[in-house]
């Protein structure tokens, strides 16, 4: 499965990079989420990936009997996902404004006039 | 001592609040500062004469050893006395001649700043000190020079000069923190106790050739002599001043200076010998080509200070006392010459010296003046310049070995050319019948007159009485640049013998060469030709260059759009990381350590990998959004599968509400445009690609190095006993790191109200376009 997953965070990464050379602003919000998930994937696979096994200690005991799934990389990639969501939100939003002020959804149109003959 | 360098800068910075004063009623106090300053020095000759030195030391910074140390012994009194003594003069004299410039007040601002900067520079016994200083006068000098601001030559002549003594001063630096890292001391005093570690270091190479930089930028030697002639673009009081009696004279001062620690190598004798030498015969050939007043003088002061060079670099006693004596005798007769320009420049509007003729009936007391320093310089017997030409003379003569030959046969012929300059400079445009354009001048306000008349005559009462000079400056001069005693007396007559004959020969070949030098337009656009390869079309060229190549560079990185500067950033990571993947090594799978796969996982990977090709290629923004959720879905259950149920509760939470967003927010937007060419998509893909592989490679490589869990074991075993939970993630984010949570949860206000106000801010219409 990790080579899955393996494959799996490439292609996101290749997905992400690809949209963000785009011009269009939208895909490159969603180019910026794709890289997002795939370094979440990347996260995960640094600790080891473990099947069925969650960190919660069970009930009638106080530590651990079992081996359990590494915690820090979910707390991280915890972390990161809340954080992505800030970010994708506050974008998206902006995007709204940019396009209500300059009335397109391409990055070429936020160049000033003055710049784009260089 | 301290007080004469603060009183300077203490009146430039009074000019600021009290200019508007001092360009009219009070301008008469400007000359009262250096006047004060020179009868104080004048007061310490007969304390020095005695062989004393004083000291004067205040802490600054002890703990990096850079301390407010001032020294005062016979090399630093002789400039002091220059600096000084001609400042008053100048001061004088540029009061006049700037009568009624708009920026009456911040020339003086810039002459009193350069004036304590050149004192502190010749009194600092800190050789970091000693930097601060000499930077200040190039600052100071950079002013004066583009002090015309509405002229581009004269912006031009400043920039390259503030380039090249800047550039020259950063060298200097170099030089002077190696020297007191190798002796362990910043105090020039004490440098001369570790002559022996210095001399012997692996690093004395590269210490003599930063402090030759240094000195030689400033001293306007070959080949960076060519800012001096620039810097005439300055008013004449700041050329006399600064460009030919003192600053100019820093260079050779820090080589005097640091004489007793430095010389005696082969490297120091040869190097100064050379560029010295090749760079006084270069310029006294030169000035025999020009036909404006101040480029003679600029050319004849480069050759003089090639002398200064070229006899330290001999280093012999003779040579030493030669200098000492030099040093002076150019300084009186060469800003004599300058005023004088200055004055006919002044009255006539003109320096071309095939206009100017006939002036001494209309500006006697000038002729005067001029036609004493044209033959001080010229070294007619019983003025000044007689003694220091002998002494020169006597210095390449005593050269012990198979040089002196050679080496006087350079100064002879230096200073032929030196003579013939001199009379162009002092005599041609006084002599000879008057025009009738200058018939009405009439002689200018006497204290423009008096200093260059001053200045003059001493170069004949010094050459009359030298052993007075001799005993009481010169002596003490001449022992602190060679750290020992000199055994020098100055007398008129040295007898009948080689020097006389010599100096004989200079005048005589002098005069003949004035009489059939006759300079004009023409020969001036001969030398000019020689211009194309100089050092100064190879410096200006290199300077252009950098500034195109800046520009390109800038345009290239800087080019104002946005996929340009991910795709640098990209390839460059890319290529960063290839190189480090190619060195560490092969790719290594353990195939059993891995899980095994099952059908719903294969299923779901074929799902996001499809969703992520619609992502791609859709030109629909909804269908895009969508397949972006089912992505984010996917990963979601992925989580599920691999034991992290929080993960996948925030995933699912998380993705619904963007996608929730998206759909209401950008709705409206028009479906994506397609803007690129086919070209252009695969050129993206293939760097797509190309990153997704390297960073699949990683994660590979990371697969296979051992895991270290110590941190979460602690966090495992601890999750209950310190934490009282039992779900590990949440504890570790909302117990153990509780703090870093907080702060995420304040980014996430930030967010939040960024959202809400951009959502409420109204449109203006005028915001519209």
């Amino acid at each position: 499965m990790e080579l899955l997953l393996v494959l799996v965070l490439g292609l996101l990464y290749a997905a992400g990079v690809y949209l963000i050379l785009r011009r269009s602003m939208v895909k490159l919000l969603l180019g910026i989420m794709l890289l997002g998930n795939g370094t979440n994937i990347l996260i995960f696979l640094l600790g080891s990936i473990t099947k069925g096994k969650p960190p919660v200690i069970d009930s009638n005991h106080n530590v651990f009997q079992d081996i359990y799934a590494d915690p820090i990389p979910q707390a991280l990639i915890l972390t990161a996902i809340v954080i992505s969501f800030a970010l994708t939100a506050f974008a998206i939003v902006l995007l709204k404004r940019v396009y209500a002020l300059v009335d397109s959804d391409d990055l070429d149109d936020l160049n000033t006039p003055e710049e784009e003959d260089i | 001592m301290l007080f004469t360098i603060l009183l300077g800068l203490i009146s430039s910075i009074l000019l600021i609040p009290f200019g508007k004063r001092f360009k009219s009623s009070w301008s008469i106090l400007l000359p009262f500062v250096p006047t004060v300053l020179f009868i104080y020095y004048l007061g310490y000759i007969p304390k020095v004469a005695s062989g004393l030195t004083y000291f004067q030391e205040i802490n600054w910074v002890p703990s990096l050893g850079v301390n407010f140390n001032l020294k005062l012994d016979g090399l630093s009194l002789l400039f002091c006395l220059l600096i000084t003594g001609i400042g008053t003069g100048i001061f004088f004299y540029a009061r006049t001649y700037l009568k009624g410039h708009p920026y009456f007040d911040r020339f003086f601002g810039y002459l009193y700043l350069f004036m304590s900067a050149m004192l502190g520079l010749v009194l600092s016994d800190n050789i970091l000190l000693l930097f601060i200083f000499w930077e200040l006068t190039s600052i100071s000098s950079f002013f004066l020079i583009g002090f015309n601001n509405d002229q581009e030559a004269s912006r031009k002549s400043a920039m390259t000069a503030l380039t090249i003594t800047g550039m020259g001063g950063f060298f200097l630096l170099a030089g002077l923190i190696l020297i007191g890292n190798v002796a362990g001391t910043f105090k020039i005093s004490e440098l001369i106790e570790y002559r022996d570690v210095i001399l012997n270091h692996p690093q004395y190479p590269l210490i003599l050739g930063l402090i030759f930089l240094g000195a030689f930028t400033k001293s306007a030697q070959f080949p960076f002599h060519f800012w001096l002639p620039g810097a005439m673009k300055a008013p004449t009081p700041v050329s006399a001043y600064l460009h030919s009696a003192t600053m100019v004279k820093a260079g050779i001062y820090l080589l005097a200076r640091f004489f007793p620690v430095l010389s005696g190598t082969d490297l120091w004798t040869y190097t100064l010998m050379g560029i010295g030498g090749f760079t006084m015969l270069y310029s006294a050939i030169h000035s025999l080509f020009r036909i404006d007043l101040k480029s003679i003088l600029a050319f004849t002061t480069i050759s003089a200070l090639g002398m200064l060079v070229f006899l330290l670099g001999i280093g012999t006693k003779q040579a030493v006392i030669a200098a000492s004596v030099f040093i002076l005798v150019h300084a009186l007769y060469k800003a004599t010459l300058f005023l004088v320009t200055g004055i006919v420049d002044h009255e006539t509007g003109t320096r071309d010296i095939t206009r100017l003729s006939g002036l001494k009936k209309v500006l006697g007391p000038v002729a005067l003046a001029a036609g004493l320093a044209a033959l001080s310089s010229a070294g007619l017997p019983s003025t000044f310049g007689f003694i220091g030409k002998d002494l020169i003379y006597e210095a390449t003569l005593h050269v012990e070995s198979h040089w002196i030959l050679i080496l006087t046969v350079i100064a002879v012929a230096t200073n032929i050319c030196l003579v013939a300059a001199g009379f162009m400079a002092g005599f041609k445009p006084f002599i000879g019948s008057l025009p009738q354009e200058f018939e009405k001048l009439h002689l200018p306000y006497k204290s423009m007159w008096i200093p260059p008349l001053i200045l003059g005559g001493l170069g004949l009462i010094f050459g009359l009485f030298p052993g007075f000079i001799g005993n009481y400056l010169s002596y003490q001069t001449a022992n602190s640049i060679y750290a020992g005693d000199t055994e020098m007396h100055l007398a008129i007559w040295h007898g009948f013998n080689t020097v006389l004959i010599l100096s004989l020969v200079t005048l005589a070949a002098g005069t003949f060469l004035y009489f059939i030098n006759k300079p004009s337009a023409e020969k001036v656009g001969f030398i000019e030709k020689f211009e194309k390869i100089s050092p100064q079309q190879i410096f200006t060229g290199y300077a252009n260059d950098i500034v195109k190549f800046s520009e390109r560079f800038t345009n290239f990185f800087h080019n104002g759009y946005l996929r340009s500067y991910h795709m640098k950033i990209i390839l460059f990571a890319e290529g960063l990381l290839i190189y480090k993947l190619w060195q560490s090594g092969p790719i290594k799978i353990v195939f059993d350590n891995l899980t095994p796969l099952t059908i719903y996982e294969v299923a779901v990977v074929i799902i996001l990998l499809g969703a992520l090709l619609i992502v791609v290629s859709t030109p629909s923004r909804l269908t895009s959004v969508v397949a972006m959720s089912v992505i984010g879905y996917c990963i979601c259950l992925m989580y599920v599968f691999y034991s992290a149920p929080d993960l996948a509760m925030t995933q699912f939470t998380i993705d619904t509400l963007s996608t929730v967003l998206f759909v209401l927010v950008l709705y409206k937007l028009p479906s994506f445009l397609n803007l690129a060419s086919a070209r252009e998509r695969y050129r993206d893909s293939i760097v797509a690609l190309g990153f997704g592989a390297i960073l699949s490679i990683i994660a590979l490589k990371v697969l296979y190095e051992p895991i270290k869990t110590e941190t979460s074991d602690f966090y495992g075993e601890n999750a209950y006993i310190l934490a009282k939970g039992k779900n590990v993630v949440n504890l570790i984010l909302a117990d153990f790191r509780g703090i870093d949570t907080m702060f995420e949860t304040v980014v996430l206000g930030i967010a939040a109200l960024g959202v809400y106000s951009l959502l409420k801010l109204r449109l203006k219409s005028s915001e519209k376009e």
